[in-house]
């Protein structure tokens, strides 16, 4: 074990265990794929395993499964105010996805696939495009009236406009650098107290290593709070689109 | 003044940006103590508008992170 800077950023190393290249597309399974697959099977098996035996009057399982859906929902449809329940499934994936790949990167020799920006460039990108499609579909080449507020002075529009346009692009890459610096800095931050605490002498040990209890809390906190700020900006973002000018 | 001697004084200039981000957040959560101490009814529906601002604000705090580790990045070649 190094207990130097370099040992901080060893484990943010993508692995690949299997190369499977059909044509040009590469499908090879790296730790990011496995961890993602983990992910998956742990939210859906606890899901199932939550409404098994469902009941009208719901016991502690059921109840903790409803709460988590009614969250998502109650929040999809306050946000979008054209027929939000639509979304609702898309938003509750999303959710259960992210919070899914960001906790899984705690347990001990686990990777996070958020903590790769291709990973949560693809998901801000998808949302992004989602809602730039959706608008097509709804006001066609009406597309460019948003970008011009209403109530403005015809003299303001072409400095308006520019910075209208460049914070309308800049969503995607928001969206995608927030999820990667917070998981990113969350693990390098544990690193980092880690080959403190294991350089320090016997007696001075307990401090660094016991910080690193309220950090893996806080990071607990920091997983659930970001995935809930992505499916919130990913309604208000759609809600944005389907909204007439 | 070699490059690769200057890159630790560039990762602390840009990690010193996130002093903003700790006046922010600190700001945030003032005003909810004073919100939630005039009307404790409040207090659902601020908290989530507290915890949404927090996010937001602790995400600049991040990008300067971020920023500093390009720079070692940079400059380990």
């Amino acid at each position: 074990m190094s207990l130097d800077m370099a040992g901080t950023i060893n484990h943010f190393k993508v692995i690949v265990y299997q190369d499977i290249h059909i044509g040009t597309i590469d499908l090879s399974i790296s730790n990011t794929v496995v961890f993602m697959l983990l992910a998956i099977a742990t939210v859906v098996i606890l899901l199932k395993l939550a409404f098994i035996r469902a009941k009208v009057i719901p016991g502690y399982g059921q109840l903790l499964g409803e709460m988590l859906y009614e969250f998502i929902a109650k929040q999809t449809t306050l946000n979008i105010h054209q027929d939000g329940k639509d979304y609702i499934p898309l938003m509750f994936t999303m959710f259960t996805f992210i919070l899914g790949c960001n906790l899984i990167g705690l347990l001990p020799g686990a990777f996070t696939p958020t903590s790769q920006l291709a990973v949560t460039g693809t998901l801000a990108v998808g949302m992004f495009g989602f809602a730039i499609w959706l608008r097509f579909n709804k006001h066609g080449w009406g597309f460019f009236r948003a970008f011009s507020p209403q109530g403005v002075p015809k003299v303001l529009l072409p400095l308006m406009v520019p910075i209208e346009i460049i914070s309308f692009l800049a969503r995607p890459v928001t969206l995608a650098l927030r999820l990667f610096a917070n998981m990113t800095a969350g693990h390098m931050a544990l690193g980092v107290l880690a080959v403190l605490g294991l350089a320090a002498p016997w007696f001075l040990q307990w401090l660094p290593l016991g910080f690193t209890v309220i950090q893996i809390a806080l990071e607990i906190m920091i997983a659930f709070i970001q995935s809930y700020i992505f499916v919130i900006l990913s309604c208000v973002y759609i809600d944005d689109a389907l909204a007439e000018h | 003044m070699d490059p690769t001697a200057m890159v630790p004084i560039g990762m602390g200039l840009a990690a010193a940006g996130m002093g903003g981000a700790a006046l922010g957040i600190g700001m945030i959560f003032s005003k909810m103590i004073e919100s939630v101490a005039r009307q404790p009814e409040s207090e659902a529906r601020l908290s989530k508008y507290a915890w949404i601002g927090f996010a937001l604000v602790e995400t600049i705090a991040l990008y300067a992170l971020v920023i500093a580790f390009i720079i070692m990045g940079h400059g380990q070649t």
